[in-house]
């Protein structure tokens, strides 16, 4: 920091570290209060039992974490949340794939189409779950409307414990749309178009284009979706508060709504559990925004 | 030159079927929430309004919850963040940027640490605390939290940097102190910056919807989100009213999506801070 104004040596450089400090000063109270010292409380609450008017009942040691992973019904939550987030990410990020190549395209009125699939973008978990519990509904929503033009029997979207867990995750796909398409659509708008020419020229078109020019410059994007994409989903909540509170038989119960369901339903108050289960969620995300700074990023193509 | 044009077809019918399906949700929420129960409640339900528009869907639904109450709450909620975290970043943005700061690699970590954690793994110590403060059902216990962002910092950072450093000199020359630079030349200059993080703070604030739902209890003082959908556990003999509750939830950030996209796209890129 070489500044022309010679003033920032001696005692004016020391007041101007100090004034830097209180520059961060409003951020940092904000995340010492409500992000680092919860960090620290979660932890120690994760170590300790729970009474029944949720106060913490003394040291326990690891005790919730051995709970956790002998639980059959933690065991579930994992496998759902898994099951969960393989059923988002993949099919959000390929539909958008398809919709922002087909755009891409020397089409008319592509301004429109942008606008118009971009609008699930705008809707709350709330506002989207709520329109989807009414299309899911067996007895008169759309869906059921639809298939019986088809001969085909109600579904019971929400409360087969075989589908409950497809459909929220048909809704959320829905939900992300709009996010991975902008985002993609931004990275085909940046694509060099010097590269694009250079292979149309050698004869490369259409299919050939997208596959072996197009996507490869497009994994920075892809990769960057999949890894912010793990994460939105790992944190979804919303909907599975709306649409099925966790149901049939738990089969709809991730990480976060099993926490939740922990500390907060029915007055349960089972801070230390539920504690444990979410230092769970953390490191989950942490190892995961671990991969994406160091392994695999370095294998992405990069220009 | 006649297969380009059949694919180009294909690519139309493809288009079509996926915007026909990606936007009926869209189509049904507005077309919905304008139908009458001999609509939506027969089977299989009318696709459009055969019999009549309903437009006192909408004042039924606010009838039945305090919505402007809750509406109010949203508004303040919302401007709330979003002000807090343009004040807070732009002043950490600033620190990081224009002065002398000490182990600035230590507080850079400090802040981008802050957008690993997720929210819901330290909501429980955040409710106990709201709690304790007695600030559940106010705006405080709804906006604190979220006062700063790392998210924000680091995008108003990005824009500072491409600051021209000889305007910065000239402006302390002329006497600007820190505060009145930051204020009244840096930022006006780096509105586009400013306004997608005003656009990415208030989506994220108004759509909220696990913490409201733990830091309010009374109906009065829930926000939008959290009033709908209980909306349509109270009466899902109505679909129409629901979907009514819907539409007024989503008309604000509707119009931000739809006026606010390049700011949105500014913002898209500047989470994934290398």
């Amino acid at each position: 920091m070489s500044s022309p104004v010679a003033s920032t040596v001696g005692a004016e450089g020391r007041r101007e570290r100090w004034i830097a400090i209180g520059y961060l000063l409003p951020a940092l109270i904000v995340f010492g209060l409500f992000i680092f010292w919860p960090l620290v409380k979660s932890i120690l609450l994760s170590v300790q039992g729970t009474d029944i008017l949720g106060n913490p009942s003394g040291f326990v040691g690891a005790v919730n974490y051995t709970r956790l992973f002998s639980d059959p019904d933690f065991l579930q939550v994992l496998w759902v949340t898994f099951a969960f987030t393989v059923l988002t990410v993949i099919p959000s990020i390929a539909i958008a794939l398809l919709i922002a190549l087909l755009l891409q395209g020397r089409i008319r009125g592509v301004r429109f189409f942008r606008t118009a699939f971009a609008l699930p973008f705008a809707f709350s978990v709330a506002t989207a779950s709520v329109i989807f519990g009414v299309l899911f509904n067996p007895a008169s929503g759309v869906l059921n409307g639809i298939l019986s033009h088809l001969g085909i029997d109600k579904v019971q979207w929400l409360t087969n414990p075989d589908l409950a867990l497809w459909s929220v995750s048909g809704a959320t796909v829905w939900m992300q749309i709009g996010y991975n398409l902008l985002v993609l659509s931004a990275g085909l708008g940046a694509l060099p178009e010097d590269i694009l020419e250079a292979a149309r020229l050698d004869g490369a078109s259409g299919l050939r284009l997208q596959r072996s020019i197009v996507m490869p410059l497009l994994t920075p994007q892809l990769f960057f979706l999949v890894v912010v994409g793990t994460i939105h989903s790992l944190q979804s909540f919303g909907q599975i508060k709306i649409l099925t509170v966790g149901g049939p038989e738990d089969r709809t119960t991730t990480l976060v709504y099993s926490i939740y369901e922990q500390a907060f339903a029915n007055n349960n108050s089972n801070y230390g559990y539920a504690s444990a289960q979410a230092m769970v969620l953390l490191v989950i995300v942490l190892i995961i925004t671990a991969l994406q700074f160091g392994v695999l990023e370095r294998k992405v193509f990069y220009r | 030159m006649k297969s380009r044009r059949f694919a180009n077809l294909g690519s139309y019918l493809i288009l079509g079927v996926l915007f026909l399906v990606v936007l009926f949700p869209v189509y049904y929420g507005l077309v919905g929430s304008l139908m009458g129960e001999r609509d939506t409640n027969s089977f299989p339900p009318a696709l459009w309004p055969k019999n009549g528009i309903h437009p006192e869907n909408y004042s039924k639904a606010l009838d039945i919850i305090p919505l402007g109450n809750q509406y109010l709450t949203s508004v303040l909620q919302t401007l709330g963040i979003t002000l807090g975290q343009m004040v807070t970043s732009a002043l950490a943005a600033y620190a990081f940027v224009f002065l002398n700061l000490r182990w600035r690699a230590f507080w850079f970590g400090v802040f981008l640490s802050t957008m690993m954690i997720p929210f819901e793994s330290i909501i429980i110590p955040n409710y106990l605390l709201i709690s304790q403060w007695g600030l559940k059902d106010t705006i405080a216990g709804l906006t604190l939290p979220f006062l700063a962002t790392g998210f924000g910092t680091f995008l108003l950072r990005q824009s500072f940097l491409s600051f021209p450093m000889e305007l910065r000199d000239a402006a302390r020359v002329d006497g600007a102190g820190h505060f009145r630079f930051l204020f009244s030349i840096l930022l006006p200059l780096s509105r586009p910056s400013l306004a997608a993080l005003g656009i990415w703070s208030a989506l994220s604030a108004w759509n909220m919807y696990f913490w409201p739902l733990l830091a309010t209890e009374d109906p009065k003082h829930q926000t939008i989100q959290i009033g709908i959908s209980q909306l349509q556990s109270s009466d899902s003999d109505s679909p129409g009213m629901v979907l009514a509750g819907v539409m007024l939830a989503l008309f604000p950030t509707l119009l931000l999506v739809i006026f606010g996209q390049r700011f949105i796209v500014r913002g898209l890129t500047a989470g994934a801070v290398k």
